[in-house]
């Protein structure tokens, strides 16, 4: 499993007037060229600020570090909006406190760019919780508003948040914002009458922030296949009073859409048993998704973290004997895998290729965080992205 | 504190995966959190091992933290002993586990287990990786072969030598261990371990018995032999074997160490010779190349550029300062300024103000090549996934020389082609912005121009705006692209130096006498 920094892989994309300037070790920048596979072109709008030897012997005040780091920075990059500090195992653990260092540099900068802080220690957060992270500093940053309007809480695909705001939008449920929001300088505003809907499954303090600010959680399954995503629109349709007519009209042409993708790959993965290994918390929506709309079987879900409540939904759905496991002890996962021979084995990218010369079929799961499987017309893609595994190992004859 | 985009190397504790997932046999207990489980995927990932590196990760927690991280470690350090039942084990910190200091040798000690456990001491703020493979390797070779009686007179069988410095996640280190191995029993001499790729903690005792040391790959070797020399009185080679002059200096060396003759060298025969000296190849003639990678690989390449493709080096350099001695030495004799850097981007703005017609490098500079739309061959670690190929592509030996001809000349346009892109350059279908057409490559003319544009943004400050008139600008295009940013330089500089402000036709046709080629 990957520590909180990794979603700054999409984040970095996604907003596009922030940079990312992670304080820690070597470690975390070589984590952070190597988790995601390729080193993106152009230049990242992340760095690492690496702790040295002579910062922590006190040979250098290392808040003074950070001040011309950040100040070298800032002059080589003008475009940069909003900077966020984002904390590492090593700045955690000598208790380098980057929220007063993040207020003593807002100073410095404002107006011209905010600078938030927030933990992706791998002590702390694992993968997709450091956008937990990074979307609650974002919370208390978000203007106020008395409009009871929605927000959709995630990052998203951009193609997939263009489908949902077309949708809201048929619904006349709008305005609709996205936190975090691929417009720069936008920051959708937020009150007691808004309510918000979660589009992943990782956002437990997000939701409390929200929450704390006084706007409405509307809890439902999440968007992933059919039926999730139609209980996820019908559930603010539902809060937007729109009536069950209009929400039929809008949503039967795309959900019939989405069955019918879905049918191409019934036949190969309808029976199939699963095994899930915890990395990115969608484990849980994906073998229900899995479950019921393509009638796959379920070894053992795995997921890093479990929020009882968010997951409620999707857990009630699920086959009651399925083996639900919490956090990640590898070995024995590993043991229960080979036990179960699976068809199909969602796993990290350090498990695949040893499992698949084990004679095992795996997906690899970072792949369902940098794809658009979200809403209606990706359905047919999530499906696939299963299947082609498996079809894959019956064309080989090597 | 440093600021960092890409980096060259990983931190120390990854050198020493690369030495335990390189042998057999052996664990390695590291002290770490979860979020470092992502090196396992450089493993399994890039370099598409089939097996999990031999790792234990402790996992430690925030609230672990000040509580029970030294009891943590025991456990996972006796549950690994017990699953995976290991010859022998290595045990250290990663750089958070550093910090919270709990002396991962000692609590290993404590446990008594039936296997020599080797501690690592690997300071994850001031040192990185190839530092670390090179301590764990040491510190292996000192633990498992200190104890060993010195090696029995050898009169009567073939001599014997070991290989040293192959690990896992090396750049082509499979292929050069076979090429090496090979061309050694060919001389007459027997190897005796090859480590550590492919050797047990059991093998690592054997060391002694060999006559003398290969060590093939200085920055994870040296260290290691130089230990085994003293203690055991085995010499090691210092050659290393890139290309084909210094694969015939390799050979020498190690029949002098093996106290044999030197072979008719004829018999040993690499293609790449005649292929350098045909004249399909004089087009190669004087090609700017630009060299960075680790200090061995860089050296190995400047004398492969220099003397057997008659390339003309134009800027040198590594990542690695404890290799950098040499590598200044040789840009010197180059006349040249060595670049010893870890910043990708001075090695950019490097390549950027250069203007090579080739660049060889590694997957750092691979990036910054497609990005300026220059031709680029890897030679060298960090490397990715498409540098660990399927076939056996050697970079050391006779066969490696043949491997380098083909990958170094295979990203630049063919000889015939480049003279029919300068000859018609209006051509709609076949001229010189639709890239080299053997590589299907596009629009690689606009990005020279821009880069050299860039690159003087970026520059010295001091130099005053030149301005090019319409017909010049107008010639400019039509030189080839893969020539044009050197032309353009070129000119610049010969207007600056005439005090010029317009360049016209005339200053462009005065430069290039001024110049030539």
């Amino acid at each position: 499993m990957f520590c909180g920094l990794t979603s700054i892989m999409w984040l970095h994309r996604k907003m596009q007037d922030a940079f990312f300037l992670i304080v820690g070790s070597r470690t975390c920048a070589h984590l952070m060229q190597s988790a995601a596979g390729v080193m993106i072109f152009a230049e990242p709008r992340f760095a690492t600020a690496i702790i040295e030897e002579r910062d922590l012997a006190g040979m250098a005040d290392i808040n003074e570090e950070l001040n011309k780091t950040v100040s070298r920075l800032l002059e080589r990059r003008p475009e940069i909006k909003l900077l966020f500090l984002v904390g590492s195992c090593p700045s955690e653990v000598i208790k380098l406190d980057l929220g007063r260092a993040a207020e003593r540099l807002s100073m410095a900068y404002s107006p011209r760019v905010r600078i938030l802080n927030y933990s992706g220690s791998g002590i702390e957060t694992t993968f997709t919780q450091g956008e937990d992270a990074c979307l609650t500093a974002m919370v208390p940053e978000l203007p106020h508003t008395d409009a009871a309007e929605l927000i959709v809480v995630g990052a998203l695909a951009d193609v997939v948040e263009d489908q949902f705001e077309r949708i809201f939008e048929a619904l006349g449920i709008g305005p609709v914002h996205f936190l975090p929001s691929r417009k720069p300088g936008h920051m959708p505003p937020v009150g007691p009458n808004t309510k918000f809907l979660l589009a992943q499954p990782w956002l437990r303090d997000t939701a409390r922030t929200l929450e704390a600010r006084g706007a409405m959680h509307l809890p439902a399954l999440f968007p992933l296949g059919a039926e999730g995503t139609t209980s996820w629109l019908k559930v603010a349709a539902d809060a937007f009073g729109v009536s069950a007519e209009r929400f039929h009209a809008v949503t039967e042409m795309p959900r019939a859409r989405a069955i019918r993708a879905l049918a191409r790959y019934h036949d190969t993965l309808a029976g199939k048993s699963l095994f899930c290994f915890p990395d990115s918390q969608l484990e849980i929506p994906l073998a229900r998704f899995l479950s019921r709309e393509l009638g796959m079987t379920l070894e053992e879900v795995g997921t890093p973290y479990l929020h009882s409540v968010h997951m409620a939904d999707e857990l009630a759905l699920l086959p009651a004997d399925v083996r639900i496991s919490e956090g990640q002890d590898v070995d024995l996962q590993l043991d229960r895998c080979r036990d179960a021979r699976p068809d199909i084995t969602l796993c990290g990218l350090g498990l695949a290729n040893p499992l698949e010369d084990e004679g095992l079929t795996t997906k690899w799961s970072i792949e369902l965080v940098f794809t658009p499987i979200q809403g209606y017309e990706q359905c047919g893609d999530l499906a696939e992205l299963f299947a082609r595994p498996l079809i894959r190992r019956t064309r080989l004859a090597v | 504190m440093q600021l960092t985009v890409w980096t060259y190397e990983g931190p120390p504790h990854v050198g020493a995966m690369r030495i335990a997932t390189a042998m057999e046999g052996l664990h390695y207990v590291l002290h770490a959190p979860q979020g470092d489980t992502y090196a396992d995927l450089l493993f399994t990932m890039i370099e598409r091992r089939a097996k999990r590196p031999p790792v234990t990760y402790t996992t430690f927690e925030a609230r672990d933290l000040g509580s029970d991280t030294a009891e943590i470690f025991k456990r996972a350090a006796k549950d690994a002993y017990e699953r995976f039942r290991p010859q022998a084990m290595i045990v250290g910190a990663s750089c958070t586990a550093e910090l919270i200091q709990d002396d991962p040798g000692g609590l290993t000690k404590a446990l008594d287990l039936p296997i020599p456990v080797i501690p690592l001491e690997l300071p994850s703020y001031s040192k990185k990786e190839n530092w670390g493979a090179s301590e764990t390797f040491y510190r292996l070779v000192r633990g498992l072969a200190a104890e060993q009686p010195k090696r029995p007179p050898n009169r009567l069988s073939r001599p014997t030598c070991n290989v040293l410095g192959p690990t896992a996640l090396g750049f082509r280190h499979r292929d050069d261990v076979r090429e090496i191995t090979g061309l050694l029993f060919q001389l007459g001499i027997d190897v005796n371990v090859v480590a550590p790729l492919g050797a047990t903690p059991q093998d690592l005792t054997r060391l002694p018995a060999a006559d003398f040391n290969v060590s093939l790959y200085p920055e994870i070797a040296d260290v290691a032999a130089r230990f085994l020399e003293k203690e055991f009185g085995q010499p090691y080679s210092k050659t290393i074997p890139i290309g084909v002059g210094a694969t015939n200096d390799f050979i020498v060396e190690v029949c002098g160490l093996a106290g044999i003759e030197v072979p008719d060298l004829s018999a040993f025969a690499s293609n790449m010779p005649w292929w350098s000296r045909s004249v399909d190849s004089n087009y190669l003639t004087g090609k700017r190349v630009f060299i960075f990678g680790d200090g061995t690989h860089a050296l190995a390449a400047a004398r492969v550029a220099a003397d057997e493709l008659a390339f003309t080096v134009v800027g040198l350099g590594c990542y690695n300062r404890e290799f950098a001695r040499p590598v200044r030495e040789a840009a010197t004799e180059l006349g040249l300024e060595a670049l010893i850097t870890e910043d990708y981007l001075e090695v950019e703005a490097a390549i950027a103000r250069l203007q090579p017609e080739l660049i060889l490098g590694t997957q750092m500079e691979r990036h910054i090549a497609k990005r300026l739309g220059i031709p680029c061959a890897v030679i060298s670690a960090p490397v990715h996934v498409q540098d660990f190929p399927a076939r056996y592509a050697p970079q050391m030996g006779f066969e490696g020389a043949n491997v380098l001809f083909d990958t170094w000349v295979h990203p630049l346009i063919m000889g015939l082609e480049e003279h029919l892109l300068g000859m018609f350059r209006e051509d709609f279908e076949f001229n010189d912005s639709a890239g080299a057409s053997h590589l299907g490559g596009h629009g690689a003319a606009e990005k020279v121009s821009d880069a050299v544009a860039a690159s003087e943004q970026t520059g010295e400050g001091a130099i005053a705006v030149l301005h090019w008139a319409p017909e010049a600008e107008n010639e400019l295009k039509k030189i080839p692209f893969f020539v044009r940013g050197k032309a353009k330089r070129n000119t610049e500089a010969f207007a600056r130096d005439k005090h010029l402000e317009t360049i016209t036709l005339e200053t462009l046709y005065d430069a290039k006498a001024s110049y030539g080629r």
